[in-house]
């Protein structure tokens, strides 16, 4: 199919959202990856909470580095510019960018061999600087591109599809983040996309570095039995602490929610994020005990999605350089050159 | 005792102090460069340090020049010998007829000094020990008597270096004092025991004039600010950290909105030299000047970097602080020995624009015309700064700003220019000079994005890997990449007296010892026409240079003589007709070295008639 161009016409009675766009405003270019790839999902995920929110499609950069993964951004928000950079490299690209327009919404796009090795250097220094993101890692635990080998975060004693088992450890970019000072730190599954999308639209809200763990299966080289990032696997081991509901402006909280089950985390761009928790134990704004449930369910072999960590009070690399509120790629000459006064004053200073 | 005539020079000679790293002696070595010239004569310091904070030995050769021979001279006039490390190597390296200064305070065995030498003993420790008690004061001031002393030596005005003093501490009355009274400690002891004034000495002149005295680093953040950088990436490495320092520092004082207060620059310390090129991409593709400053292993890991640069035709600037290399090299010592791996950095098919400032004043122009030739051309450019000019003070002319130049921002496609129905191709080349346009992200609704990509496209951007796109945009890039030759700064002639089948070309920092050389060489006869290339791509001026002379010296400061390699392949011209001059020690290349090299070479050239030699 990928060979057939995408037709523009739509249906007329397509809803539309605040801003009057329709889903099909915020699609891209017919994706190019497996039929039945989780990435597609997710990518679809990305549509929907965009639509949600009605952020303007062309205000959103959509950086991401090398991988399947990493072609995504092709196939979601067509009106936005994207960046398909370096391997491994996506994090310091999205930071130079943010860094010049602090205005759009930056969403960072990468796999786990692109994350967890070639750039796990990069993951880790962009969520310590707080880059305000939103920072997807579309993990399936193999290199899909050159077919199959393990990558850095799957996990030991599973099985290749030919059958090698992998003796390294494996690297939980979720607890990486949590121990890094990520400020809002969640875990999701392609396949579940009730959960995932309002993950997404809470970290696009999020002002601070935002990092979003999904586990996609992939169809191709990874979805056999000895896999644990298969589809069977994780639908049996998914362990969820909480799903979530984005409450956007004026939709006030509409549903009736059992007292004590919903915890209310309002976000810097006015929305409004309702927790209805599943494990009544777990409080997400606590992050050593984030740490300690993940550390002691991996080692039961459960993966824990879900809203992991948020602190609502967070701020980002703009906050900490104290720059101006004008984007930097938005000042002309009058407000960066000091002048030939100035710099006669500089000269006398050096004789 | 001196069986040689004691040196005699005024306002023409080189000291060198010998000191140990981490002792302080930096700043009152440099204040005596200071007080040279504001008694009206030129000076052209170096320093020569280790990789090393404490301990090592290091030196700092001050040349007093009233002539203005701002290179290295070679050889020592008179040797401050404070480090017993090198004690052997620095007596040795004194000119026959030099001076020795040493703390007498220990007697030493009279097989350590020499006979040729006048040898000066002043009891520094013992004046000391017995003015201070606290151990870092005794270090410090050790070093500013020692200062003292040269004063009365070299016959210096001591109100000059109280005045710089003065300057120096304007705001700690306690230090201000205490030190003024050390230089005098120094001064009066010399008068009172020493013969004073040597041969050597400093007379007032006239010959700085409005030049100034600045770093290059320093003189090329400013250029960066001047040219409107407002991103700044870097990762320490000697010798460019004091660039992205020195831009912090004007960012500083010139940056800050003065109503909130808040920083219209943003500066981030990377993890990586892939990182600070990352985020430079970055910046840039999102429509802000930036920049990062780096030496050459810096550059080896920046060359993914480039190459997505160049053919994602993003801008960007890269300061080059060139040391001598390869791998960690010497990471303190001067080379031009980058120009190969920055002229083809990265995989594939690349070249990239190369600009080589002489002295801290063209860094300062250079490194602010760089962000107008980035975003004009869409792609790296380099300013290749070398730590001789980077990290020493060097005596240039003032920097001047003209207030109506504005920054030209390139071809960048507005939304109004959208919503006018202009056709917007990331790649299309429209105008036939083989810039395309390009927006920033955020433009316009519904018009003009599109997704760049390391890999390749068509015109549109559109994703493409069919082999005639892929070569059509290659040579789009090859257009651009001559439009470029008349945008960057041109070659500068200088033509002999005579006319001259010899011409020399040489670059960057080598300029001063290259302008002395000429004079050192007419006096052996030899007249040389100069062409001082200041970027590449080469303009054609290069080729009608070297298509106006039989044999043409290419001078630089590496083993393979890379610009003559550059040369040759970008002319395609017979490299027989390109003598190699290089000097590639880590020392700065010295006049002297040039003019003998040269001049051997040409003497070799000239025929004699055969009836002559056989007579």
């Amino acid at each position: 199919m990928t060979y057939i161009a995408k037709p523009k016409f739509h249906h007329p009675g397509l809803k539309k959202n605040e801003l009057g766009y329709t889903h099909r405003d915020y699609e891209g270019k017919i994706s190019t990856l497996c039929a039945g790839c989780g990435h597609d999902s997710i990518t679809a995920s990305i549509i929907e909470a965009c639509y949600e929110l009605s952020i303007e499609p062309h205000r959103v950069a959509k950086i991401s580095g090398i991988g399947c993964s990493s072609k995504t951004p092709d196939y979601f928000l067509g009106n936005s510019h994207g960046f398909n950079t370096v391997h491994g490299r996506m994090p310091s690209v999205l930071t130079g960018a943010n860094l010049a327009n602090r205005d759009l919404i930056y969403l960072g796009v990468s796999g786990d061999g692109d994350s967890a090795s070639i750039g796990f250097g990069q993951f880790a220094h962009s969520i310590r600087r707080g880059v305000n993101m939103t920072y997807i890692v579309e993990n399936n635990g193999v290199y899909g591109l050159t077919k199959g080998q393990f990558s850095a975060t799957a996990d030991r004693g599973s099985k290749s599809k030919k059958g090698v088992t992998n003796t390294d450890n494996a690297i939980d970019l979720v607890a990486i983040a949590l121990q890094l000072g990520a400020t809002f730190v969640a875990r999701s599954f392609s396949g579940d996309k009730s959960q995932l999308v309002p993950l997404i639209a809470a970290a696009i809200g999020h002002k601070g570095a935002s990092f979003i763990d999904v586990i996609s299966p992939c169809i191709a080289f990874n979805n056999h039995a000895g896999s644990t990032k298969s589809f069977d696997y994780v639908r049996e081991h998914n362990d969820a602490v909480n799903r979530l509901d984005v409450l956007v402006g004026r939709d006030e909280i509409a549903v009736d929610y059992a007292p004590g089950t919903v915890q209310v985390v309002e976000q810097h761009d006015g929305s409004t994020i309702a927790l209805r928790k599943i494990d009544a134990d777990y409080d997400p704004h606590d992050r050593l005990g984030a740490q300690t449930f993940l550390a002691k369910h991996a080692a039961q072999g459960q993966i824990v999605t879900g809203l992991l960590y948020v602190d609502p009070e967070a701020d980002d690399l703009h906050a900490h350089l104290n720059t101006v509120d004008t984007p930097l790629n938005m000042l002309d000459a009058d407000a960066l050159c000091p002048g030939s006064a100035a710099l006669d004053k500089f000269n006398a200073s050096l004789r | 005792m001196s069986d040689k005539k004691p040196l005699s020079s005024v306002n023409d000679f080189v000291v060198r102090f010998a000191n140990v790293n981490g002792s302080g002696s930096a700043s009152a070595n440099e204040m005596f460069a200071r007080a040279i010239l504001r008694h009206g004569v030129p000076v052209s310091p170096r320093n020569i340090f280790p990789s090393n904070i404490q301990g090592l030995p290091t030196w700092y050769e001050v040349r007093v020049t009233e002539a203005g021979h701002l290179g290295a001279r070679g050889g020592v006039d008179m040797m401050v010998a404070m480090n017993p490390q090198t004690w052997d190597k620095d007596v040795a390296g004194i000119e026959p007829g030099g001076y020795l200064f040493y703390d007498s305070t220990k007697p030493m065995p009279s097989s350590k000094f020499r006979d040729d030498i006048t040898v000066i003993g002043v009891p520094l420790t013992a004046i000391t020990n017995s003015t201070y008690t606290d151990p870092r004061q005794r270090q410090l001031f050790k070093n500013i008597i020692y200062l003292g002393a040269l004063c009365a030596l070299l016959d210096m005005d001591p109100k000059l270096i109280e005045q710089l003093i003065g300057e120096q501490y304007k705001t700690k009355e306690k230090l201000l004092s205490s030190n003024v009274h050390a230089l005098h400690l120094g001064r009066d002891w010399a008068l009172q025991n020493l013969k004073c004034p040597i041969g050597l000495r400093v007379k007032k002149s006239d010959k700085v004039g409005d030049r100034i005295f600045i770093e290059g680093n320093s003189a090329a953040a400013l250029g960066a600010v001047y040219g409107g950088a407002t991103v700044c990436a870097w990762y320490p490495i000697t010798p460019s950290s004091s660039v992205a320092e020195a831009f912090t520092a004007h960012c500083k004082k010139f940056r800050h909105d003065p109503e909130t207060g808040k920083a219209k620059y943003a500066i981030v310390q990377g993890e990586d030299e892939l990182a600070s090129i990352g985020m430079v991409i970055g910046a840039s593709w999102n429509g802000a000047r930036a920049f990062t400053a780096t030496s050459g292993p810096g550059i080896s890991l920046m060359t993914e970097f480039i190459g997505l640069s160049y053919f994602a035709e993003i801008p960007a600037v890269i300061m080059n602080i060139q040391r001598a290399g390869p791998s960690t090299g010497m990471p303190t010592r001067t080379q031009q020995c980058d120009i190969i791996a920055c002229a083809y950095a990265s995989h594939g098919d690349t070249k990239h624009v190369l600009l080589f400032p002489e002295d801290p004043a063209e860094a300062f122009e250079f490194a602010a015309a760089a962000f107008d030739l980035a975003e004009r051309l869409q792609t790296t450019i380099f300013l290749m700064l070398d730590l001789d000019i980077g990290m020493n003070y060097r005596l240039c002319r003032p920097l001047k700003w003209d207030d109506s130049r504005q920054y030209d921002r390139g071809k960048v496609m507005t939304a109004q220019m959208l919503d006018e129905g202009r056709d917007f191709g990331r790649y299309l080349d429209v105008d036939g000079d083989g810039i395309p346009y390009r927006t920033y992200p955020g433009t316009h609704p519904i018009k003009g994005s599109y997704f760049t990509r390391g890999t390749s496209r068509d015109r549109y951007a559109r994703y493409s890997e069919e082999g005639s796109v892929y070569a059509d945009n290659m040579q789009r890039l090859v257009r651009k990449f001559e439009t470029a030759q008349d945008l960057v700064p041109r070659p500068l002639q200088a033509n002999a007296e005579r006319p001259t089948k010899y011409g020399v070309i040489y670059f960057g920092s080598t300029s001063p010892a290259m302008d002395e050389a000429i004079g050192l060489l007419e006096a052996r006869g030899h007249q040389l026409d100069r062409l001082r290339v200041r970027a590449f791509p080469f303009h054609s001026s290069v080729a009608s240079f070297l298509a106006e002379h039989d044999f043409v010296y290419v001078v630089e400061q590496n083993r393979d003589s890379q610009l003559r390699q550059l040369i040759v392949n970008e002319n395609g011209i017979d490299p027989v007709r390109l003598v190699p001059i290089v000097h590639y020690d880590g020392t700065p290349i010295t006049a002297r070295f040039i003019a003998k090299a040269i001049g051997d070479h040409h003497d070799r050239l000239k025929v004699t008639p055969l009836r002559k030699a056989v007579s």
